[in-house]
């Protein structure tokens, strides 16, 4: 157990509240730094994060977030299942951006088993990430607004959320957590007059984007609060490991999407918002052009939808459709081992990058051989990017950053895990 | 991602500069993997951003009990330019769980570096600040590694809080 006293000495050697960058004090003021602690219940904080802030006067001076309160171990509770029980568990991390969860595990699981996915799967599955896609910029528009003090834009981004999740609701049966996108596949085809309500929500939801941007940017106080706030240049980003959005206002063109496409991305026409200066109006305004382009997509995957089966073929690993088990014995007994002991994966290590509405969400599964997962991590965005907070917000007024940071869109469920 | 021959040239390039870094090399599934010694962790990342791999992704923690050494770091790391990936692996046993920080070169595997820390105990030298991040600060053991029980969390039941009782025990 010496690590363990080891790790007491450490901590005992080291004082939570040392500010980490250097405080330069302005000259001939005599000011003292006041540390307080924001969250982790605060409104403001999107989730359940504490963050220590040091502050002269209003303006912040250093800022450490300290994270961990909705940890629920769901990584170790991943080990104990047999995998396609871990695709419901892995959804829950980052609760607005289920479908990527589910995509970046399943991925990594196809690419250990080494399994094919059909087309109309790979397209089912990037219609619905789109749909998720949009919901997640929904639900952060809404709120980041609603801290900015626009209350309105919170009812108008819920009433377009409200839609998707009843599409989502009509594709899986359920509105949150759908367990849609399964090892192989998807768990079920669109059902009749899916693509029709997609295809209706395709046509408004641009005029309601419309109406958005046009509520933010024709707004002086938005503009005031939101333009050259909080920017950090592109060398600082990469160097702190920041992808997605963030990087994308920042002027760096990365998206997974289209530089290491997966599930047939290289399919679709689609651009890739980028802002100039990094500060929070370009991270707002590459959000909302993203959700442009991401309606896009929605339209292209209804238009060449393929046809074929939505999930794959090998009964080793995907379970066999009911009207098989009427009628034949291998697919009944199939049916029964997936069910009780679930599939073998040969033992392996892959890692499995997509880009979510955060970054890049990767998810690392080692298998021995057996069937449950010898571990699961997911390298989650969220996580990442929160370090980029203090720099970002440093010598700005305590008012910047909640704005800043809700300019970040940090998840806590994902954060935490 | 280095095809298998571009695997063997890095390698051979960095085994003609630290003679015993490189250990093993792995190619699976289209994915290039370098096995490395844990003392030349810090180098052959330096190395590889030579190289072009200017992106650290991410860091995993890994415990492969009951395999020795059993405990295990991999780097992620990614090339922007040429859209490749490698990943940087290295295995510590438990008792000497030491690896030296990639914190000031990438200031990115701070929280990435706590979690490991935090999870299996492997302990960073040179991190400027490793304390747990996702566990409490007082908790005892290390969650992840796979002979940590599911379950044998002492729980705190506030029937036993009212009367004193100590729930650890």
């Amino acid at each position: 157990m010496t690590e363990i006293s080891d790790y007491r000495r450490q901590e005992d050697a080291i004082d939570v509240n040392a500010p980490r960058q250097p405080v330069v004090l302005g000259e001939g003021i005599e000011q003292e730094l006041l540390t307080i602690n924001f969250g982790p219940h605060h409104p403001a904080t999107h989730g359940v994060l504490r963050l220590l802030v040091h502050l002269e006067g209003e303006v912040v001076r250093d800022l450490k977030p300290i994270i961990g309160y909705v940890h629920t171990g769901i990584e170790k509770t991943a080990e104990d299942k047999s995998y396609w029980k871990v695709v419901p568990i892995v959804e829950r991390m980052d609760y607005l951006a289920y479908y990527f969860n589910a995509m970046a595990y399943c991925g990594a699981v196809e690419t250990l088993v080494g399994v094919e996915v059909p087309k109309r799967a790979q397209y089912l599955r990037v219609m619905h990430l789109e749909l998720n896609r949009i919901m997640s910029h929904l639900v952060w528009l809404g709120t980041s607004a609603l801290d900015l003090g626009a209350i309105s834009m919170f009812w108008y981004c819920f009433r377009e959320r409200e839609t998707i999740l009843d599409l989502f609701e009509m594709s899986s049966g359920q509105r949150m957590h759908t367990r849609y996108i399964q090892v192989g596949g998807v768990i079920e085809d669109i059902p009749p007059g899916f693509a029709e309500r997609v295809r209706a929500f395709c046509e408004v939801m641009p005029d309601r984007i419309d109406s958005y941007r046009d509520l933010l940017e024709k707004n002086e106080i938005v503009l005031q609060r939101l333009r050259n706030v909080g920017a950090l240049g592109q060398d600082e980003l990469l160097a702190l490991g920041v992808t997605g959005p963030l990087l994308r206002s920042a002027g760096h063109p990365w998206d997974l999407r289209k530089a290491m496409p997966y599930s047939s991305y290289e399919d679709f026409e689609f651009m890739i918002p980028v802002g100039t200066l990094g500060d929070n109006y370009d991270r707002f305004f590459v959000r909302i052009a993203e959700m442009y382009e991401s309606v896009k997509i929605i339209e292209q995957c209804l238009e060449g939808l393929p046809e074929g089966p939505y999930i794959t073929e090998d009964r080793k690993v995907a379970l066999p459709p009911r009207w098989e088990l009427a009628t034949s014995m291998e697919a009944l007994i199939h049916h029964f081992k997936l069910v009780t002991e679930g599939f073998r994966v040969p033992p392996g290590e892959a890692y499995y990058p997509i880009e979510s509405p955060r970054g890049e969400l990767g998810c690392f599964v080692r298998s021995d051989g057996s069937s449950k997962p010898a571990r699961v991590h997911m390298r989650d965005p969220s996580f990442v990017n929160l370090q980029a907070t203090a720099p970002m917000v440093k010598d700005l007024y305590i008012a910047d950053m909640i704005a800043t940071l809700a300019a970040l869109d940090p998840i806590l469920g994902g954060i935490d895990r | 991602m280095p095809d298998a021959t571009g695997l063997e040239l890095l390698a051979a390039e960095l085994r003609e500069q630290q003679a015993d870094a490189v250990r093993d090399t792995e190619h699976f599934r289209g994915k290039a993997a370098l096995h490395v010694d844990p003392a030349a962790i810090r180098g052959t990342l330096l190395f590889l951003r030579e190289k072009g791999f200017e992106f650290l992704a991410s860091v995993h923690g890994l415990d492969y009990y009951p395999e020795e050494p059993r405990l295990g770091v991999q780097y992620e790391l990614l090339s922007m330019a040429n859209l490749d990936r490698i990943t940087v692996k290295l295995r510590v046993p438990t008792d000497a769980a030491r690896v030296e920080s990639v914190t000031p070169d990438w200031p990115t595997a701070d929280h990435q570096e706590r979690e490991v820390f935090d999870m299996f105990g492997v302990v960073f030298d040179g991190h400027p600040d490793l304390r747990r991040i996702l566990m409490p600060e007082d908790y005892e053991g290390f969650p992840q590694r796979r002979d940590f029980p599911i379950g044998g969390e002492p729980i705190l039941f506030t029937k036993d809080e009212a009367f004193g009782r100590d729930y650890t025990a």
